[in-house]
């Protein structure tokens, strides 16, 4: 009896860029986090101060 | 001495009535009318359907607090506005029934110099056949509709421990849902936990939605500049998808749904079905449902309220096609053009129109997106609204000068992707203005300078930090004030 295998090709999913293996290191490098943790508050806190104006 | 009546404590209308009483003192009345007898900070309900969190952390009880404020609480839902009073009543008054304590089921006129309107959606299942809590399907809307939602969830975890395979359908439940970024985040969520038990392998998640694409969240989409490209939300969506190894459904439009069984039609015409095990499906929204009457008697409600049941505030209501939409048609001071007194915050006023393109089936059926109004704008109108009448209480100010429409407003969004300290995640992602305005910006309706996207850990701590922060403001704990909506 033969089994197919779960290839993706062809189908949406197949498609999309998906990250690398660096990529999803960085996304949960504490260090480089806690770095963005600031850049990111500090990015919203410049766009909540623009939206209450 | 001034009423200003508050009617929801729900992010816009807890909000409001907070500035009115910062802004008004003793020496004026505010008085909130909510059926709820907890607060509670929806954006966490995904935890909550996940087991990340319990209710009582994403909650709280309202009258201590209110106590504590000198605001009068009465939980009871609004049922009738009468913004010229009746024979018998001079002033305008709001018609309420108390739904616990006591007075249950009471009826009480409440007079009013300034009412706000900030019931926010109700959530109509009842436009889907077999869709909700009470039939096939679960929500997250809700701190109660989340944990019911997490106890299922439990259960197909626990069948898939056992060697089953489970199929998951999470997304818009109606072809003119709206909330997608919520049952977004869910989705990735249950994801997340599933791979987190190394379970994928008997895992099917589907992602069902009415958007035309992917990444629209009923803002029509949005653009991000990153990476040396000017990148489509729809990318980044199916790119996060793809990685969490979530097929979709777009542009289906959900129209019943049986045990195990979702029945949608497409863009394109076909009606098809999908069965799942677990499904997590947003409803239509609607207005509160309240009707309004003038001094004879004579049923206005069609004066308060457009006929999705959401406040008619100062918008352009002029149906035109979607080329000719303007940021302008877009309210910014929330008062009813009639009743000037009667102000619509967060949900509970009516949008002038969508902000993706309305689209119909090749059957005739419209299938797009609603507008979401999310919690930033909510919390913002509310305390715009509060200022204005607190101007107008205090100095009789001429106008309503403080303004907030959405087509001028920016907006963040933190959309949640896993949870935990050390592997969560989540996408931040900021948009200015949060509506369109392609006269401003023609290329891409938006500033694409202002934008943001990126996922990673310091999102969900982001997200983290915002629940506790909201909370400690909703509580009004010291400084509350000084924390921005
Ligand atoms: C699961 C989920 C996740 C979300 N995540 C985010 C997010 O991450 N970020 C974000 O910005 N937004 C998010 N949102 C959207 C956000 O929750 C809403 O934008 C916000 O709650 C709208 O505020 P509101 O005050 O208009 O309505 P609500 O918060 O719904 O409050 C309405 C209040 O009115 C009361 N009420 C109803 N009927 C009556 C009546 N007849 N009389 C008196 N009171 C009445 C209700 O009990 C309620 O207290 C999310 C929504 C959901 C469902």
């Amino acid at each position: 009896m033969s089994t197919n295998n779960e290839i993706r090709a062809y189908k949406d999913e197949y498609y999309p860029p998906v990250p690398t293996r660096m990529t999803r290191f960085w996304r949960t490098c504490i260090m480089y986090q806690i770095f963005r943790f600031f850049v990111l508050n500090y990015k919203i806190m410049k766009m909540v101060v623009k939206g209450h104006s | 001495m001034a009423t200003v009546v508050v009617l929801g404590a729900g992010i816009s209308g807890h909000t409001a009535a907070a500035f009115l009483k910062r802004k008004l003192g003793r020496s004026h009345e505010v008085v909130m009318v909510s059926p709820n007898s907890h607060y509670q900070w929806i954006p966490s309900n995904i935890w909550v359907g996940i087991g990340q969190m319990t209710i009582d952390q994403v909650r709280f009880r309202l009258d201590k607090v209110y106590k504590r404020w000198g605001i009068v609480y009465k939980q009871a839902r609004a049922v009738s506005i009468h913004p010229e009073g009746d024979e018998s009543h001079e002033k305008a008054y709001v018609s309420i029934s108390y739904v616990s304590g006591e007075k249950q089921g009471q009826t009480e006129q409440l007079s009013y110099d300034y009412l706000v309107n900030a019931t926010g959606p109700k959530l109509n299942f009842e436009a889907t056949e077999g869709l909700g809590p009470k039939h096939h399907t679960v929500s997250i809307c809700s701190y109660d509709h989340a944990a019911q939602a997490w106890k299922k969830l439990q259960e197909s975890l626990d069948r898939m421990t056992s060697g089953f395979r489970q199929t998951f359908l999470i997304g818009t439940g109606h072809a003119l849902a709206t909330c997608q970024g919520a049952a977004f985040e869910y989705a990735l969520n249950v994801a997340f936990e599933i791979r987190k038990r190394g379970l994928e392998n008997l895992a099917d998640i589907i992602w069902i939605t009415n958007e035309y694409e992917l990444g629209d969240f009923g803002m029509g989409g949005a653009f991000v500049k990153r990476g040396g490209y000017i990148t489509p939300t729809k990318v980044f969506a199916e790119s996060i998808l793809s990685e969490y190894r979530i097929r979709w459904i777009k542009r289906a439009g959900v129209y019943k749904v049986e045990a195990g069984r979702v029945h949608y039609e497409t863009l394109a015409g076909e009606y098809l079905t999908q069965d799942f095990d677990f499904a997590m499906l947003i409803p239509a929204f609607a207005g509160a449902g309240m009707t309004a009457f003038d001094k004879q008697g004579n049923d206005i409600t069609s004066v308060l309220f457009r006929p999705n049941g959401f406040m008619t505030v100062d918008a352009d209501y002029t149906d035109k096609p979607f080329e000719q939409w303007k940021a302008s048609d877009w309210p910014s001071t929330y008062d009813h053009p009639i009743y000037k007194n009667i102000f619509a915050a967060g949900i509970a006023f009516a949008p002038p129109h969508a902000m993706s393109k309305p689209m119909k089936t090749a059957n005739g059926n419209p299938l797009f997106p609603s507008p979401p109004r999310t919690g930033m704008p909510s919390g913002v109108i509310g305390k715009v609204i509060a200022l204005n009448i607190a101007e107008k209480i205090k100095y009789n100010h001429p106008v309503y000068r403080h303004k907030a429409s959405m087509a001028s407003m920016a907006a963040a969004c933190i959309v949640s992707a896993g949870y935990g300290i050390k592997h969560g995640k989540a996408a931040t992602m900021t948009v200015s203005p949060i509506v369109q305005d392609w006269e401003k910006y023609p290329a891409w309706g938006r500033d694409i300078r202002a934008t943001v996207g990126e996922i990673g850990l310091a999102g969900h701590w982001i997200k983290l930090f915002l629940h506790y922060m909201f909370i400690h403001k909703a509580k009004g704990y010291p400084f509350w004030y000084l924390l921005p909506e």
